[in-house]
């Protein structure tokens, strides 16, 4: 039997990845899945403590979690394809238009 | 040394290697087919914490819907490898180890919350369907419902956005 907290230490370090992968890639879809991992690596946490605490609350809100996720990757991606068609690129070093 | 056990360590693996292989690749879709590596194994993982239903809907929402959909978007924009940038100095010297120790360090705290002692036993609390869906309309009626306008509303923002100018 494995010990709940290993579950936890992979949920974390699974976060830490997304984190990394985040502030390190360039191109705007690397880093939107990037966003996904680190969604993945809090649901792994909630599925952890809902089993540690014996409540089906916890996995309800994986549920809210996988459907917002799902609104979110088709929002995004639209987002990423107008502004591939405005820019034509993905690399958000080109994107500054914000920047000062 | 129990099956769980094995399996644990397997698809754990599987997940770390796969996030890794997320942020290493240059290219998009080299990243896309890891993340699917690592929804996978989730997958796996939740069913070792009797999390049934919750395993069913990531193999078929996350792994399936999501990722055709990101697929999709690659595909159809051509994208080739990233282009390679100059980082700044600050970034790779500083940068990097606050990063190892954010790793570390988040590790490390969710390792101390929760005493060893507890150990999982995939059949011990089940997370059948019959049972999310009786919370979920009974305790999380509202937020269900909720959930079905945000769903409504991201469908039309996402057809707003992207369709082509007339």
């Amino acid at each position: 039997m494995v010990p709940i907290s290993y579950y936890l230490v992979l949920s974390g370090v699974l976060f830490g990845l997304g984190v990394v992968g985040f502030l390190l890639r360039r191109s705007i879809i690397t880093i939107f899945m990037s966003i996904e991992l680190m969604l993945n690596a809090v649901n792994l946490a909630f599925v952890a403590f809902s089993y540690l605490h014996e409540k089906l609350s916890g996995q309800i809100f994986v549920f809210f979690v996988i459907v917002v996720a799902a609104a979110e990757a088709a929002v995004g991606l639209a987002i990423i394809i107008l502004v591939f068609r405005n820019r034509a690129s993905l690399n958000i070093e080109r994107i500054n238009l914000m920047k000062l | 040394m129990s099956a769980s056990y094995w399996l644990f360590f397997i698809f754990a693996g599987l997940a770390v290697l796969g996030a890794f292989n997320l942020i290493w690749q240059r290219h998009p879709i080299h990243s896309a087919l890891s993340l699917i590596l690592v929804m996978g194994s989730l997958a796996v993982l939740y069913l070792l914490l009797g999390a049934e239903f919750i395993a069913a809907v990531q193999v078929i929402v996350y792994a399936g819907a999501i990722m055709v959909l990101f697929v999709f978007v690659i595909m159809l924009l051509n994208v080739g490898e990233e282009e390679r940038t100059q980082w700044s100095r600050v970034a790779t010297y500083l940068g990097l180890p606050v990063a190892v120790l954010l790793v570390v360090q988040t590790g490390y705290l969710l390792y101390r919350a929760v005493p060893m002692a507890i150990r999982v036993d995939p059949n011990r609390f089940v997370g059948t369907t019959r049972r999310v869906g009786e919370l979920l309309f009974t305790d999380f009626l509202l937020p269900f419902e909720v959930t079905s306008i945000l769903i409504l509303v991201a469908l039309m923002g996402a057809i707003v956005l992207a369709k082509r100018e007339p």
